[in-house]
């Protein structure tokens, strides 16, 4: 980038430093103008492209085309908007990385590694689920609200929660809620977190499951994640410490292998007995896996698996990206289907607004990344600027990745798509069954043409081509995705032989953080649950974190809460993705509304009222969104939306002893009406704590309009005393201050001996 | 990496692995001894520093007391 020459300012905080900071103007060049022209042109032909041109053929680089270049017009004018009006972070102040550095886990960070170590850390399987359960309402919806939403809402969330947390010590957002909102607003907050977390770590559970059931060669894959992690602990603690890259070499390696292997045992009629679990059998698995795991030493499980995880997944979200612009697939589903206006859509109920925004979920807005932003990062980030490029441009790599989801979703074959995210309740579940419902769905082409009969042939075919017994009913995402990244793969890598093996790559990559984040969302709630307990009178020995007996409670309770709803959901006669994944997205949309609710508290006690729509606007959409889905799912008459209109259709059911399909006996009509009554609590639950926390913050937003500002508990100024640039690339003032510091003889920040900005 | 790269090939490509090396145990966090090896010696801290040995280990049970969450 150029520079702005007229008030470019370098600014020391001692005279015997180099300057710690410079202050320079946007670039307003001629070639920085044609360079954001051509970009803003390029995007805006993909828009049109994929919203208006549509027809019979479009490409899915279109997609590619409109997203990346929203992104960077988004970042260059409306990420430095929020920077130069609202947040103004100021480089002459140490960050907590900077204040508290212990070489541990306060330590200024190079801003590139520190990108990618936030974007692994708020990647995982959310942004990929939701977009492939979106695809339902056709591409057009999803892609849009993935990408207007993460510019306008997510990477704001992000960026500013991170903002704050940098100026408060790098506080966690429960702890921010508490000190800005006060002790109710705090309480109902971390409440919510909490109850939040179970519901999150049941449905990924549930996602990993239906992508398992009935598949030896998945099972054992993934099973076998567990010796290698085991493994590649017991090396790192005792046979050669610290040699993190080596091992991930290794255990990569293995894993591969492991997936390879796969093929044998599925192929081994023994072995193909012992790893075929069904739905339920899998589900204490993971609860018995869930609760050991999180009472285990961190270095013999969760440490190292952490290295797998960060490879595969930059490594495999890497390797898609190269598929996509190697295949260019060409589009197979409508712009807009049916199911957008109906409700009636096979892989969740309701219409567009509010669900698919309640779907979509991560990608475009998670409240699970204020929980990163804060706490996590700041403790690494060298300078208060660099929380641009970190929140906000980090949120805008993981919207990307939701956008491959969404192209790999939409480029498989239609009837392939619903036979495989329709329950199995309401498909059928074998290939004659699932073709006969699908040519009932009325699907159309992407030019409006009727689409020609389903096949069972082809059903049939396109799970022996992956090697699974059946593909139809495998809902929750993570098998539609599978298969449409083995499709983009095998053409450009290993040909249509190797479909099976990317269909149980792309499983195993997804299963193996999603378990990594079971294990590490337990470990944590089961904190959060005992510092909870502590405060009771009687039980302050829970605060004593070395205090193993109470640490097993905490645990057993914890796992005990997502492992019911889990089993709720894997025995759900009318599949547990559909009843409980629009929770999911509800509860995941509510942490948001929190988190935007904090920052709006403190942008009012700045007294920036002005400045109040930015975190203002999103919020405001997204209470509109959750709680007219909540109210829907409370209140709905329709027995598909509303959880207590399922209830009393079962239950009247129930008492004239009738049974109502897809319930097949008497104890699954019970089960459903135990379900749904589960689920409504919790739906008013998480609404309830969210109108709390809302009511308290706009309590606050009203005494700072009458006194013109609050004290904000915003930590005191601590002065800098390294330099580090903004952003990816130095600009050329910058670069003039790394050289001072250079002929100062002086390493401008201690971020590592090796490469330097 | 801004310093003048040299203009044989060679020292290029090598110097584009060690980025890359550096890079990728940047992300995923093993270059942490180098970093408190570093951070100690800076600190001016009469203690010697803990071994490679030591550090890891104190590292995985620090951890253990302060878990940190993931992503859905």
């Amino acid at each position: 980038m150029s520079e702005g020459p007229v008030s470019v300012r370098k600014i020391r905080t001692d005279p015997d430093l180099p300057p710690v900071a410079v202050e320079e103007p946007p670039p307003n060049t001629t070639p920085s103008k044609i360079t954001f022209g051509v970009i803003g042109v390029l995007g805006a032909l993909g828009w049109v492209m994929i919203a208006i041109v549509r027809g019979e053929r479009v490409n899915a680089m279109w997609f590619v085309f409109a997203a990346v270049c929203s992104y960077i017009i988004a970042f260059r004018f409306y990420s430095r908007l929020i920077e130069y009006k609202v947040l103004k972070p100021r480089d002459t102040r140490a960050t907590p990385a900077e204040k508290f550095e212990n070489g541990k886990d306060f330590m200024p960070t190079d801003r590139r590694v520190l990108y990618g170590h936030h974007f692994a850390a708020i990647a995982g399987a959310g942004p990929l689920v939701g977009p492939v359960l979106a695809a339902q309402m056709g591409y057009l919806p999803g892609t849009i609200w993935i990408i207007v939403g993460v510019i306008f809402a997510g990477a704001v969330q992000d960026y500013m929660v991170m903002h704050l947390s940098i100026r408060r010590n790098g506080r966690s957002l429960g702890q921010m809620a508490r000190d800005e909102l006060g002790p109710i607003g705090g309480w109902a907050a971390i409440l919510g977190v909490l109850s939040i977390m179970l519901i999150l770590l049941a449905v990924l559970c549930i996602v990993v499951i239906n992508a398992l059931a009935e598949s030896p060669w998945g099972v054992f894959s993934v099973a076998m994640t567990i010796p290698i992690a085991l493994f590649m602990g017991v090396y790192l603690r005792f046979l050669r410490p610290g040699k993190v890259s080596e091992v991930s070499v290794i255990g990569v390696a293995l894993l591969l292998l492991a997936i390879v292997a796969g093929r044998w045992v599925a192929e081994d009629p023994t072995l193909h007995q012992v790893f075929t679990l069904s739905k339920p059998a899998l589900a204490w698995w993971i609860i018995a896996y869930g609760f050991l795991a999180s009472v285990l030493p961190v270095w013999l499980l969760l440490a190292p698996r952490d290295y797998l995880s960060t490879f595969m997944k930059v490594g495999t979200i890497i390797l898609l990206a190269l598929g996509i612009l190697a295949a260019r697939p060409t589009v197979q589903m409508p712009a807009i289907t049916e199911f957008a206006s109906n409700g009636k859509g096979p892989a969740f109920a309701g219409s567009l607004f509010p669900f698919l925004f309640i779907t979509i979920a991560c990608g475009a807005l998670s409240g699970f990344h204020a929980l990163i932003s804060s706490g996590t990062t700041p403790k690494l980030i060298e300078k208060e600027s660099q929380a641009r490029m970190m929140g906000y441009g980090g949120m805008l790599m993981e919207s990307f990745v939701a956008i491959m989801a969404m192209v790999a979703a939409v480029s498989i074959d239609q009837n392939l798509y619903f036979a495989m995210n329709s329950p199995t309740g309401v498909n059928g579940g074998t290939p004659e069954k699932a073709a006969a419902y699908l040519n009932t769905l009325g699907l159309v082409t992407p030019g409006g043409a009727p689409l020609p009969p389903a096949d069972p042939a082809m059903l049939a075919q396109a799970a022996k081509d992956v090697g699974e017994a059946s593909i139809i009913g495998r809902t929750g995402g993570a098998p539609t995705l599978a298969v449409g990244m083995s499709e983009i793969m095998h053409g450009v890598f290993g040909g249509a032989a190797w479909k099976s093996f990317w269909y149980h790559f792309a499983i195993m990559f997804e299963a193996l953080f999603i378990l990594t984040t079971v294990d590490a969302g337990t470990r944590v709630a089961r904190f959060m649950f005992s510092d909870a307990l502590s405060n009771v009178r009687g039980l302050e020995r829970f605060k004593d974190p070395s205090w193993t007996v109470g640490a097993w409670i905490a645990t057993f309770i914890v796992v005990g809460g997502w492992g019911s709803i889990l089993v709720m959901g894997v025995n759900d006669p009318l599949g547990g993705i559909n009843t409980l994944y629009p929770l999911f997205g509800i509860a995941n949309q509510l942490l948001a509304a929190i988190a935007l609710t904090v920052v709006f508290s403190v942008i009012m006690k700045n007294g920036q009222f002005k400045w109040a729509w930015i975190p203002g606007l999103p919020l405001l959409w997204d209470l509109a969104v959750t709680l007219t889905a909540s109210f829907q799912k409370i209140f709905s008459n329709v027995p598909a939306i509303g959880y207590w209109a399922q209830r009393q259709r079962y239950a009247d059911a129930l008492a004239k002893g009738e049974v109502l399909a897809p319930a097949k006996t008497k104890g699954q009509m019970e089960q459903v009406v135990f379900n749904s009554t589960v689920q409504g609590v919790l739906s008013i639950v998480f609404a309830g704590l969210v109108v709390v926390v809302v009511a308290v913050a706009l309590w606050v937003a009203v005494r700072a309009v009458k006194a013109g500002g609050l004290p904000t508990t915003e930590e005191p100024d601590t002065p800098s005393r390294i330099f580090a640039p903004k952003s990816f690339l130095p600009t050329a003032a910058e670069k003039e201050v790394l050289a001072e510091w250079a002929a100062a003889g002086k390493s401008p920040t201690p971020v590592g001996s090796h490469a330097h900005g | 990496m801004t310093t003048n790269p040299s203009p044989v090939w060679t020292a290029r490509l090598v110097r584009a692995v060690q980025a890359a090396r550096w890079y990728a145990r940047g992300v995923i966090g093993a270059d942490a001894y180098d970093r408190y090896l570093e951070h100690h010696q800076r600190s001016g801290c009469p203690v010697a520093p803990m071994t490679e040995r030591e550090f890891w280990r104190d590292k995985t049970d620090h951890q253990q007391r302060n878990p940190t969450s993931r992503c859905c």
